[in-house]
């Protein structure tokens, strides 16, 4: 029997004692996720088809052939698909440049170019709007004045706008995943070809390309999915020119209903055709990855031979330099430059800057209220889901019931939903509707959308660690005669603990600068940093946004740098 | 004819912990026609190097190399033709069959870079499947073969474009036991057909024996020895060599009126006959299974410390002075333990003493 795959006997169940701790988790576990994760879900089904307790599809049929969710359908696959396409090259050609070529400079520039993974793309939308903004934009105005032009060259406020900030955002899945197969992957592969007689550029197209496909076709469904459900840079970017996207129109028609039920069931029923289009991507995902995944990690590590630039070296260093400037750099001078700007719209220069924006920032009662907030519910979530996704894992991993495939899908379900739908079934779930608990304008309601959205990602962490841990590890514990509980305390915990916080820190970063859900789930006194951000920026006050989205990449930068620190020395479990 | 020709190749890595290490020591050899020439050493001697230079996957720091009369890497001319235009044959050690490819495919590889027509290629691939015995797994994909097929289609891979040259990087080192002598024997079955030139990497000795005509043993990046598998054994230049290839066992001698002692006993000579130019201290190697243990008189008195049965001989381990001798002697050969003997060395060759006290001191001058 291979590592870690054995089943642990449940010892208390042999004995004859009703009552086993195992029996406990697993039940434990399946209640959990019934109320976490199915309970949601179920509500927005429901509520799209049934009306008071009967069948009733007209709603969901009049919601889909409205021509504004037909158009929101459109832009959502337009943009999506042009974001992967574009994503997924540009991932590929900077993979490629970094990993085997001898572009200089590749420690820094890999480090850059993974800062869009916790910079939060809506400040980047912002940074973005503040700059090419059809009317006002700093660049816009300034080529006009320069060039002396008609109108404004650049109009972000579009589709290709949105199209063109959620590739800076979205590229780097791919090229993590390019750079990472392509340091796995065996050199005598490429070597072979050129005995054989094939030139480099034939390699590149004949050996290495084919060879990560499979990674490339991870990287740009995940590129995929994620820009089908993303919601931020085309709520930014798009409202001001009715530019909408499903998840966006689903925040407007709840918006727009100010709390009403017709308003949250409209809302379910657009849920329902944006879970069907990213069920669709899934599918193909499916078939795509299950076409091909080789087995090119060989154990023999050699430094693989690096391909020699010669004169397009300057060029190309020039152009990935100035790709990471625009991606990383500007975005973040902008938001730090109009956070210190006395007006929004007046000349960035020393003259102008004041501090004031952040004092007001920080007057206004809001403000530390929705950090704390944030820092509430991003490490509430962040610690429950460590132990809840720990038990799920234990529970799939060691214990092995009956029903733990569902289990595993169930804790997996709500990463492939789009936040925007889980808000929505949590709103359904939690205001009232069910034994009459109401968690609606409460911080809990908040927190237990967190909790469905980020349960997989400790499940995973948690996950992987257990597997390591070979069940005779327990066993031994018994036979020296501890009780199952005082093993698992004693021997299995302390040895996924580092991966436990591990899962604690990939929940609580991203959750520090969620949106998304938040932004549906909010009352008046729980708005959350994003929230809080984006609702300063709605009203029509830029510096002061810009001035605590500052603050927000300073919290994060922190919060990443010591992550960091914490984690490196937790490495080997 | 020569037909891969190497004339003071050297090269030199930088690397952050040791500074510049020099991996090839100016290594000048030629390999003949047809010949089964074998690079052996630990890890780290140059071999892999060597070999990728030859191949022309690194560049040389100095020194020039020839492949079938003509020059492919000249430093000082700054000429370097790519591997694609070698024409070399190549199997690596990690096999590099191409995943993404079937059997066909892999082989037929060469051949389609060439623009070959369909009509050749298909006789060329299925000439090279049946001398590799692979006929008939032409549409199954590498992850469904055994390791023992991957290597052969990376050995019909190479054979199919009927290279002059063949470079094997280790290539058996990732079979069992029993499947790679079968390989060495269908590699050299092929060499007998097609008569191509095969350079051997290795760091397995009995292998390298096994399969070459001559072998270059080196270590630390210099070449120590070049010659056939039977003179290296029985005359190796040096303690390395000797060492490196099957067992030895090692005497500390001191010379003195025409006669050699023990180091520890300088009381009752060892009996050897002393070469002329041997003086003062010395090392005298030979190999366990070449010293005589007797009953009588003749040879060097002393007694069994321990004595060993292993399957196929039995190992006594004999005090000579102050050091330990290992004799392996056929089971018919008993002593008991404790029991008198005599032993008397049968072929010993001779070393200066201070031999590995200087070598090592210049390889670690040569490492910092």
């Amino acid at each position: 029997m291979s590592l870690g795959l054995r089943k642990n006997k449940d010892l208390a169940a042999l004995d004859g004692r009703r009552f086993s701790l195992d029996g406990a988790m697993t039940l434990l576990s399946f209640a959990l996720l019934l109320v976490i994760v199915v309970i949601p879900i179920f509500m927005i089904v429901y509520h799209a088809f049934f009306y008071q307790g009967r069948f009733d599809p007209s709603l969901f049929t009049s919601q889909l052939f409205s021509p504004k969710t037909l158009g929101s359908m459109w832009n959502t696959v337009k943009i999506a698909f042009w974001v992967t396409l574009f994503g997924t090259v540009m991932g590929v050609f900077y993979a490629w440049l970094l990993g085997r070529s001898d572009i200089p400079a590749k420690g820094l520039m890999r480090a850059l170019f993974s800062i869009p993974y916790m910079f939060p793309p809506f400040l980047g939308a912002m940074a973005w709007d503040l700059l090419l903004n059809g009317r006002s934009g700093y660049l816009n105005r300034w080529l006009v004045r320069t060039f002396g032009l008609a109108g404004a060259p650049f109009n972000i406020n579009s589709v290709w706008g949105i199209v063109f900030v959620e590739i800076s955002y979205y590229f780097p899945f791919v090229f993590m995943q390019v750079v990472s197969a392509l340091e796995r992957m065996d050199p005598t592969l490429e070597e072979c070809a050129r005995i054989a007689g094939a030139r480099q550029m034939t390699v590149i197209r004949k050996i290495t390309l084919p060879l990560v496909l499979p990674a490339i076709s991870a990287g740009a469904l995940l590129i995929l999915i994620s820009s089908l459900a993303h919601f931020g840079v085309p709520s930014i970017l798009g409202f001001s020119q009715g530019i909408f996207t499903l998840p966006t129109q689903i925040f407007d028609t709840i918006q727009r209903a100010e709390g009403s039920f017709e308003g949250i069931r409209q809302g379910a029923a657009l849920s329902i055709l944006l879970v069907a289009v990213v069920s669709a991507a899934l599918i193909v995902q499916k078939k795509v990855l299950s076409a091909g995944s080789y087995d090119i990690i060989k154990g023999k590590s050699m430094r693989p031979t690096l391909i020699k630039l010669r004169s397009s070296k300057i060029p190309l260093l020039i152009l990935a330099v100035a790709t990471l400037i625009m991606i990383v750099v500007v975005p973040l001078v902008m938001i730090f430059l109009v956070g210190l700007v006395k007006a929004y719209g007046l000349p960035l220069i020393p003259k102008n800057f004041t501090l004031n924006n952040y004092v007001k920032v920080f007057s206004a009662s809001g403000t530390f209220a929705s950090i704390k907030n944030s820092l509430f519910a991003s490490s509430t979530a962040g610690v429950v889901c460590m132990f809840l996704g720990t038990l799920i894992a234990y529970v799939v991993q060691k214990i092995r019931p009956r029903g733990r495939g569902a289990l595993e899908v169930l804790s997996v379900l709500p990463y492939s939903i789009p936040g925007t739908v889980l808000a929505v079934g949590v709103i359904l779930a939690w205001s009232g509707s069910l034994g009459g608990i109401s968690l609606y304008n409460t911080i809990w309601i908040i927190l237990v959308a967190y909790l469905a959205r980020y349960l997989s990602f400790s499940m995973k962490s948690s996950s992987a660690a257990l597997l390591q841990v070979h069940p005779s590890l327990e066993e031994a514990a018994r036979a020296c005669g501890a009780s199952h509980t005082e093993s698992l305390k004693d021997v299995t915990l302390p040895l996924i603990r580092p991966a436990m916080v591990a899962g604690f820190f990939l929940i609580f970063l991203p959750a520090m600068r969620e949106v998304t859900t938040s932004v549906l789930l909010y009352g008046p006194y729980t708005r959350t940093l994003g929230v809080q951000i984006y609702s300063l920026r709605d009203a029509g006050m830029m510096p002061q946004a810009a001035a605590l989205g500052s603050v927000a990449i300073l919290l994060i930068i922190i919060c990443n740098t010591v992550v960091t620190y914490l984690t490196r020395d937790r490495k080997g479990v | 004819m020569d037909q891969v020709v190497l004339r003071g190749v050297t090269k030199r890595f930088a690397t952050k912990t040791l500074g510049d290490i020099v991996a090839v020591d100016s290594f000048t050899f030629s390999v003949r026609e047809g010949e089964c020439f074998s690079f052996l050493g630990p890890s780290g001697c140059g071999k892999s190097t060597t070999l990728r230079m030859i191949a022309g996957f690194e560049d040389l720091s100095e020194g020039e190399i020839e492949l079938c009369g003509r020059p492919v890497s000249v430093k000082s001319k700054n000429l370097y033709v790519p591997p694609e235009e070698r024409g070399l044959g190549m199997v690596f050690q990690a096999f590099a069959v191409w995943p993404h490819m079937n059997v066909f495919e892999n082989v037929a590889f060469p051949l389609r870079i060439q623009k070959m027509n369909r009509a050749d290629i298909d006789r060329k691939v299925a000439d090279a499947l049946a001398h590799t015995s692979l006929t008939g797994l032409e549409n199954s994909y590498p992850s469904d073969l055994s390791g023992g097929q991957q290597q052969r289609i990376a050995l019909a891979r190479a054979i199919v474009t009927r290279p002059k040259v063949m470079l094997l990087d280790e290539p058996l080192s990732n079979l069992d036991p029993k499947l790679r002598e079968s390989m060495r024997f269908e590699i050299k079955e092929l060499q007998r057909k097609f008569n191509f030139t095969i350079i051997f990497v290795t760091h397995d000795q009995s292998e390298a024996m096994a399969i070459s005509d001559r072998m270059m043993v080196c270590d630390m990046g210099r070449i120590m020895q070049i010659d056939t598998p039977e003179n290296l054994y029985n005359n190796p230049v040096n303690r390395f060599v000797h060492s490196f290839l099957g067992e030895s066992t090692f005497l500390n001698v001191v010379v003195r009126d025409g006669q050699a002692y023990a180091e520890g006993d300088l009381d009752h000579p060892l009996g050897l006959a002393v070469p002329a130019d041997a003086a003062g201290r010395m090392v005298v190697a030979t190999r366990p299974n070449a010293i005589e243990l007797s009953g009588g008189s003749d040879g060097y008195q002393t007694h069994v410390e321990k004595r060993i049965f292993l399957t196929d001989r039995t190992e006594y381990l004999i005090p000579v002075g102050s050091q330990t001798l290992k004799v392996q002697t056929p089971h018919r050969v008993f002593f008991s333990q404790g029991e008198k003997c005599a032993v008397r060395l049968a072929a010993p060759v001779w070393y200066p003493a201070d031999d590995e006290a200087a070598e090592k001191e210049r390889l670690r001058r040569q490492l910092l």
